[in-house]
């Protein structure tokens, strides 16, 4: 029997020979990837959709997506003889009498909001340390599509079952969709196949649901990673990174592993939540009936701030156009369609608004530290408040509740806060980058340091590998005494130099941990 | 590498080694346990805990082999800038041109072409979305409300004017049109706010007879059914956005977003003492659109 080694070679000459991918593959095993843990973030989006759709496919067995109505003969006693559209039944029948069905729906629910929230928070990443810059505008906007459609899939996918709380909150879609100018009703009638309700929606939900949408969402994935490889990761500055250069851990198999591993960690975490903490307990809120309504109608978080904005928008509409057969412009357009419009508009555009201030064109490779770019930083703040607070105002009823104060003074608080709070987190931001801005250490990497007994009962100081590297290298940090080394030409060219500069990887001798 | 250090690393990494094969074995056991609780019925708890440890399992085992078990580095590998070299550039430019003049020295073709795709997306195009569903038309105007249309409950029950006590309020449809999908449509809410006619505005001197008032249920904001009645204070109350709408005024909107009245439907009493609308709606309900105008 021959060796891993002898049958990997065999496999790859196969390949090769076929394909040619020589050249690529051996550049592809070599690269280097910087390694930090926010670039973790990117992974567990990635990772929670490879989640979905494995849940997703297993729910698609069971779950009928039709808005026929049944009378419920099955297990769940409370609703046992109620009315209700087949769609409902099938996701209770996933719940009470498939086989871990309920444990793979609620994987599902908790995938499609871990998956999100890694979006917004990895998309936040990029903002704050500046690595949209040239040149990495086309990811950014991949991944501002992205954010989107998982937005629009998840919100879909929360309608399926079609029970009470998610058939309102297609009502309220069918609404915003209405309140489109010029297009709206025909736009609302196209999409349902009719005046509200209608018996498409689900079906039709469905197909973006399973197929269309995760196909664009998987395609424009690829082509994210894609262009990631291509252009090689970001990395922090640091002793020995420059703009020219990658510092970190090899592809294969360090990083192989590393992130192989990490998959099945977000996957685990998913299955915790899926297993031990309930959500979206549709058996609870009873079939959608379009005349009753829940009192607790919220919706999963990432709808939160639309939600919160259609509660703070004063009651204004607009009617204008010829005498009294003019036009309108209705409420919910404000919050719903034009303040989406503009939130994403803006994220799009945001490198090249950016841009029109700095005038700065160059690539650049070095992620910033928030704190060097004191302007950015506190925009940042202000916009992420702002959302936080349209966020909080999807809860007003809650909130007022809570404190035992009206409804009233609720609102007002929040109104005002919208506007008051991130303009005041802002500037606050800004004071605050422009002080540790001039505080010297901040931020820089510490090395680590051992102290240790010798066995004549002295202390020594010793640290990470240096005895190794047998130099007086303790007083730098890791990657200055790597630089230098490098630089000195006491390291090993790790992959054949005539190949192109673009391939070389350079391991330091002795590996410092 | 000298000799101190590989023989720290051989230390760590036996540890790191001893960590991941019992990561390996945990996981082992988690997949199991999680066959057994299926094979015996399943349970939700169990399984997510077994499936957690199954999962968990590899992956702290991967993660720790690939973080102490194999070289770290750091490397450094060089970065070139992702422009191309000038020459590249020229020739790219230079090919580019040329099929592009080869092509527009045809002008008239190339307006065709033009013309024929676009001909093409649009036609195709139009039918494709009209097939989609219908023109709204005017579908937006109206309900299933008509002169004389008896108001029934979700169960088609006849509502007569001894059905409600002051302060009492019921959900009712125009008869015969008590189901779904039109009841999203017509759903009213009729309130008993007081023992005698009430008028709500200036113009509706008979639609509240003995004190019934009926409103359409559609929310003017988005579209939630306007669920709650507060009988103290005589207000309709959404839940979706927390709009209040005051009954006795006409239900127009003291709080929240909604801009406009709910619809208000005309009432009488026919002899059989059943409550009947004296018309359909005297504007669109629900919430706004386009062509909506006031
Ligand atoms: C972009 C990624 C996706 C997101 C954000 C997402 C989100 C959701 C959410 C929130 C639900 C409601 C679950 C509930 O509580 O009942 C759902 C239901 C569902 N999803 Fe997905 N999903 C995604 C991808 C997929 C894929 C790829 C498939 C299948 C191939 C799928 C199949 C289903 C099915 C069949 C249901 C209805 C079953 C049920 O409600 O129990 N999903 N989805
Ligand atoms: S739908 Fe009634 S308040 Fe928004």
């Amino acid at each position: 029997m021959s060796s891993l080694e002898e049958r990997a070679v065999q496999a790859a000459g196969f390949a090769d020979e076929r394909l040619g991918v020589a050249k690529f593959t051996r550049k592809s095993l070599n690269k280097i990837f910087p390694d930090h843990w926010s670039f973790m973030l990117g992974e567990i989006a990635l990772y929670s959709f490879v989640v979905l759709i494995f849940t997703g496919i297993f729910l698609t067995f069971f779950f009928v997506p039709s808005t026929q109505q049944v009378i419920y003969h099955g297990s769940y006693a409370p609703l046992r003889g109620q009315r209700m559209s087949e769609a409902y039944a099938s996701t209770l029948n996933i719940s009470f009498n498939v086989r871990a069905g309920l444990v793979m729906r609620q994987i599902h629910h908790w995938a499609a909001d871990v998956f999100i929230a890694a979006i917004v928070v990895h998309l936040l990443r990029i903002f704050f340390t500046g690595a949209f810059r040239r040149p990495r505008e086309l990811n950014w906007m991949i991944g501002t599509l992205l954010l989107i459609l998982a937005i629009v899939n998840g919100f879909i996918g929360y309608s399926l079952p079609d029970d009470l709380i998610s058939g309102t909150g297609i009502r309220i879609a069918f609404s915003i969709l209405l309140s489109i100018p010029v297009v709206g009703s025909y736009l609302a009638f196209f999409i349902f196949g009719s005046n509200f309700p209608g018996t498409s929606i689900i079906p039709r939900f469905y197909i973006l649901h399973v197929l269309i949408l995760p196909a664009i969402i998987a395609a424009l994935i690829g082509a994210h990673l894609a262009i990631m490889w291509h252009q090689k990761h970001t990395q922090y500055p640091g002793p020995g990174r420059t703009e020219r250069n990658v510092v970190g851990i090899p592809f294969w198999p360090a990083y192989a592993l590393q992130a192989g591993g990490f998959f099945f960690i977000t996957a685990a975490v998913l299955a915790a939540l899926g297993g031990l903490v309930q959500i979206n307990p549709i058996w609870l809120y009873g079939p959608y009936v379009p005349y009753k309504v829940s009192y607790a109608v919220q919706p999963d978080w990432y709808m939160g701030w639309l939600d919160g904005a259609l509660r703070l928008m004063p009651s204004w509409e607009t009617v204008f156009g010829p005498t009294i057969g003019g036009h309108m412009i209705p409420n919910v357009f404000f919050p719903a369609v034009l303040l989406p419009g503009i939130t994403f508009g803006l994220i799009f555009a945001w490198p090249w608004i950016e841009r029109a201030f700095t005038r700065d064109r160059s690539e650049h490779n070095l992620c910033d530290r928030p704190r060097e770019r004191p302007i950015r930083t506190s925009v940042g703040v202000g916009v992420v408040v702002f959302y936080v607070v349209l966020f909080l105002a999807s809860a007003t009823d809650v909130l007022a509740n809570t404190f035992e104060t009206s409804l009233n003074l609720v609102l007002w608080t929040l109104r005002i806060l919208l506007f008051v709070l991130p303009i005041l987190s802002g500037f606050v931001t800004y004071l605050l980058v422009k002080e540790i801005e001039h505080l010297p250490a901040v931020g820089t990497p510490k090395a680590g340091v051992e102290i240790r007994r010798t066995i004549e009962g002295n202390f020594e100081l010793s640290g990470l590998g240096r005895e190794a590297a047998g130099e007086k290298a303790a007083e730098l940090p890791e990657e200055v005494a790597y630089h230098q080394r490098t630089t000195n030409g006491h390291a090993e060219i790790y992959d054949a130099p005539e190949l192109g500069l673009g391939e070389r990887a350079v391991p330091v001798e002795g590996g410092l941990s | 590498m000298s000799r101190v250090n590989s023989i720290t690393s051989r230390r760590k990494g036996s540890l790191a080694e001893r960590a991941a094969g019992a990561c390996l074995a945990v996981s082992i056991v988690g997949t199991v346990g999680l066959g057994a609780t299926y094979w015996l019925g399943g349970q939700p708890q169990l399984e997510g805990g077994f499936l957690f440890l199954a999962l968990a399992g590899i992956g702290v085992g991967v993660v720790t082999w690939g973080k102490y078990l194999v070289p770290q580095g750091p490397y450094v590998q060089d970065r070139p800038e992702m422009k191309s070299p000038e020459p590249e550039v020229a020739a790219m430019n230079a090919s580019l041109e040329r099929g592009i003049s080869q092509i527009s020295r045809r002008r008239f073709l190339l307006r065709l072409l033009g013309g024929s795709v676009g001909v093409f997306a649009v036609v195709n195009l139009f039918p494709f979305l009209r097939s989609l569903g219908p023109l709204p038309q005017k579908s937006l105007f109206v309900t299933n409300w008509k002169k004389g249309s008896k108001l029934v409950t979700a169960s088609g029950r006849i509502v007569t004017v001894s059905d409600l006590e002051v302060g009492g309020v019921l959900t009712v449809f125009p008869q015969g049109f008590e189901s779904a999908p039109s009841n999203a449509i017509d759903q009213v809410v009729l309130v008993r706010a007081a023992s005698y006619d009430l008028v709500t505005r200036p113009g509706r001197e008979t639609w509240g007879p003995q004190g019934y008032l009926a409103f359409s249920k559609v929310c003017t904001h988005a579209g939630c059914p306007v669920g709650l009645y507060q009988e103290l204070t005589q207000q309709l109350l959404c839940p979706c956005h927390q709009s209040l709408f005051d009954v006795l005024t006409g239900a127009t909107p003291v709080f929240g977003p909604a801009p406009r009245p709910l619809p208000q439907l005309p009432l009488y009493v026919d002899a059989e003492g059943a409550l009947r609308s004296q018309s359909g709606f005297d504007e669109p309900i629900g919430p706004g659109f386009w062509e909506r105008g006031a």
